[in-house]
């Protein structure tokens, strides 16, 4: 790798990094409900909702009304997208005059965007109205992801509280996620992209002749206010098909550089919120790290993967080294402005986050670049992770990891002073094996159905990576795909809608439990026996739970896909 | 019940703020400091509108920047259907097209030996990318300098003014944009 690409990756983690304390401590007052300097303009808005919707912010809620309240808003917000696709046609902002969505497509995109996985069956600059766009997916991005944050702040409550009977108020957590942490960044970071080209209006597709008299139709819309939640509440569904490779959502550099940090920034800055609330910020640092040995391992496998490039097109004649004004390397689906290691590094950012935005075409990469994409994902997306999800992601490996170290000591393993008894982690294991079911159930399922096969845009083992990386990003609510399947099929769109709602709620209600479940707990105080959850041992120990189950479990499947294609890439064979 | 009409109550009030509000006031703000931008960069030559800075176009005459290969709708370049070929690496097909690109690009530049720079060789993801590495505009300078009856020299110091490097020089990678540079050529090049 060259000094430059090291480069560009360390500068771009050495900004996440220097971002996570000031955002954890600021989403720490945020959701104490102590004082920052938004609050003269938030609180008023924050009341009037309040006192419109009849919630009473002071209700301290157990796990289960918490979460009622959760599945209640989840549900309003999923009827009223699925509803919006429906009746586009009849609806404002419609100047293409896209018809209705069909249903199973309209119930797929409802559930994808409620999931915070923003898988998109569709290609949007031609399916869907600015309204829809607008109204329907723009809101779910807030909304799932502000659900995500709340949720966190969740479980880090109930690790922080003592013999507590709820773990917060859901309405004030998502709200307050809303207004005082999503709507500031994403207005500042929408304003930017504007100056620097996304385009952000209500016109038709523009028809213009180009310089040698062809007819070109460009579609426009509101995209910078989308393109700015979509990146920082990690939904990653584009307004255009091409997503944050199309020049109008991320037309340099630099907007590329600074979509990569929103992905990341909550992910990261979560670490540091759980430290600080609990009184033991050498906890945060230790999950930060672990998040951060795989993220940086992941990024130097795929650059260095993408800049080797493909020999079977090299040996066609195809420049292979880097040049002064030339990448080298494999650049099919990917863009000049980006190159290998910003479309790698983007790329292993948003499979880590849950994220699913792609600037570069994940289907068109090296075997083993598509192979460390697949891997951020199979681990459950706790990489830094989606917002919050990262955050409630890793809480189960934490389960696991101080499980595993109580037994080898021979003692009741502790977290922070709770007792980990079978009850939790009975729940933690159910989020395992669901998440496992859901995606090589319905690979497998696809692998020997008709209906599943006919999706395929590529033959052999390539073919069957597309499913592979479908269902994992469906469950693990990425969104991302290996592009190529055709997933608008009444298959893949009921299918990958069931896979998404089990990746989501199966996730988060045994996490709500546990949360529940702890909050009540005694606080015991550390004694000599005591598995410290701070330092070095514990984040080498995490980085290996995270890694034992990811790989044992689906080392078979990846044996079948990335690994067998990257050997026969070696021999030539193509299909 | 009361909890139904609680979260219809708070879905229609957030979607106001986020999704009305908010979009509203950042339109609001792009047409005032931006509208340019905010209304696409379009592009004027010779007193009309000739395309969009951000979103490449197709150029087919010997006299242009070839642009790359692009799988956006049928013909290509189409700027309502975004996307790649989405062929994996093992691809039969994908390799077939790339070793025609590669011909192509051998043909037209018969003083040039050596490898093709792979963003000429390849299809962009976006199949709208605006850009060229500066390896791949040199790379076509003899053959446009033929097609306009100057001399190689003029057609490469065009191509140099456009080059745009990487961005604090760490992001991005250098490029040239096809159509701000071919716009060029007309106003710069005359035959000798």
């Amino acid at each position: 790798m060259t000094v430059l690409a090291i480069s560009k990756i360390l500068v771009f983690f050495g900004v996440v990094l220097a971002l996570t304390p000031p955002l954890g401590a600021f989403m720490k007052r945020v959701f104490s409900r102590e004082k920052t300097f938004l609050d003269p303009v938030l609180l008023p808005a924050e009341n009037l909702i309040y006192r419109v919707t009849g919630i009473d912010p002071d209700e301290d809620q157990s796990w289960k009304t918490w979460t009622i309240a959760m599945l209640a808003v989840n549900t309003a917000g999923l009827v009223a997208l699925y509803v919006i696709q429906r009746l586009q046609a009849f609806l404002p902002l419609n100047p293409n005059g896209f018809g209705a969505v069909a249903p199973d497509l309209a119930w797929n995109t409802a559930v994808s965007f409620t999931t915070n996985t923003n898988w998109q069956s569709f290609s949007g600059e031609s399916t869907l109205s600015h309204f829809t766009q607008m109204v329907g997916l723009a809101f779910q991005n807030f909304l799932s992801a502000a659900t995500g944050i709340a949720v966190a702040v969740a479980v880090i409550r109930g690790l922080a509280r003592e013999k507590a009977k709820g773990i917060g108020n859901f309405f004030v957590d998502c709200t307050r996620a809303l207004l005082w942490v999503l709507l500031p960044v994403s207005l500042l970071a929408a304003l930017f992209f504007v100056s620097r080209g996304v385009v952000q209006n209500f016109q038709k597709d523009v028809t213009i002749t180009t310089v040698e008299g062809a007819g070109q139709k460009i579609a426009q819309g509101p995209v910078a206010s989308q393109e700015a939640i979509k990146m920082f509440g990690t939904n990653g569904g584009g307004f255009f098909n091409a997503n944050s490779a199309h020049p109008y959502e991320n037309p340099t550099p630099g907007t590329n550089f600074v979509q990569t940090v929103l992905i990341f920034a909550i992910g990261a800055a979560l670490t540091r919120t759980l430290g600080l609330m609990t009184g033991s910020p050498r906890h945060g640092w230790a999950v930060f790290s672990a998040m951060a040995l795989l993220f940086l391992s992941g990024a130097f496998a795929a650059a260095w993967a993408e800049q080797a490039g493909n020999p079977v097109h090299q040996k066609l004649g195809v420049a292979s080294a880097p040049t002064e004004g030339g990448t080298g390397g494999n650049m099919e689906g990917k863009e000049v402005r980006f190159g290998i290691t910003d479309s790698a590094l983007f790329a292993t950012v948003t499979t880590d986050a849950s994220c699913g935005a792609v600037n570069s075409m994940h289907d068109s990469f090296t075997p083993l670049g598509g192979l460390v994409l697949l891997a951020n994902m199979a681990t459950g997306e706790v990489i830094f992770g989606g917002v919050g999800a990262g955050l409630y992601g890793i809480f189960i490996f934490i389960v696991l990891t101080v499980f595993i170290a109580g037994l080898m000591v021979g003692r009741t393993p502790e977290y922070l002073g709770k007792k980990i008894e079978a009850h939790e982690v009975k729940l933690a294991m159910l989020s395992v094996l669901v998440l496992t079911v859901a995606i090589l159930g319905f690979t497998a399922l696809a692998a020997v159905t008709k209906a599943g096969l006919a999706g395929l845009n590529n033959k052999g083992p390539h073919g069957f990576s597309e499913m592979l990386y479908a269902y994992t990003s469906g469950a693990g609510n990425n969104g991302s795909a290996f592009a190529g399947l055709s997933a608008n099929t009444l298959f893949y769109n009921l299918t990958l809608g069931i896979d998404m709602f089990l990746g989501r709620y199966f996730m988060l209600i045994p996490i709500l439990a546990i949360a529940g479940s702890l909050a009540g707990k005694r606080k015991l105080p550390a004694s000599a026996g005591t598995f410290p959850v701070t330092g070095p041992v514990f984040t080498v120990l995490l980085v290996s739970i995270v890694l034992i189950v990811g790989a044992l479990t689906f080392f078979p499947a990846f044996s079948l896909g990335p690994v067998v294609e990257h050997l026969l890439m070696s021999e030539g064979q193509l299909f | 019940m009361k909890l139904i009409l609680k979260s219809s109550l708070y879905v229609v009030a957030t979607t106001i703020l986020l999704s009305v509000v908010y979009p509203l006031v950042v339109t609001g703000l792009a047409f005032v400091f931006w509208p340019g931008k905010a209304r696409g960069s379009f592009v004027e030559a010779n007193g009309r509108v000739v395309g969009s800075e951000l979103i490449g176009q197709n150029f087919t005459g010997p006299k242009y920047l070839r642009p790359r290969a692009s799988a956006a709708g049928k013909d290509g370049y189409d700027g309502t259907s975004s996307g790649g070929t989405n062929k994996g690496p093992t691809s039969d097909g994908l390799a077939k097209a790339i070793a025609a690109s590669v011909e192509k690009a051998r043909l037209e530049a018969p003083g040039r030996s050596g490898a093709v720079p792979a963003d000429l060789a390849t299809t962009s993801a976006s199949g709208l990318d605006p850009h060229l590495s500066p390896d791949a505009a040199r790379w076509q300078a003899a053959r446009i300098a033929a097609a306009r009856g100057v001399a190689e020299k003029a057609v490469l110091d065009v191509i140099e003014r456009h080059v745009e490097g990487r961005t604090l020089g760490l992001l991005g990678e250098p490029r040239v944009n096809v159509l701000l540079t071919n716009l060029d050529f007309d106003r710069s090049l005359t035959a000798r």
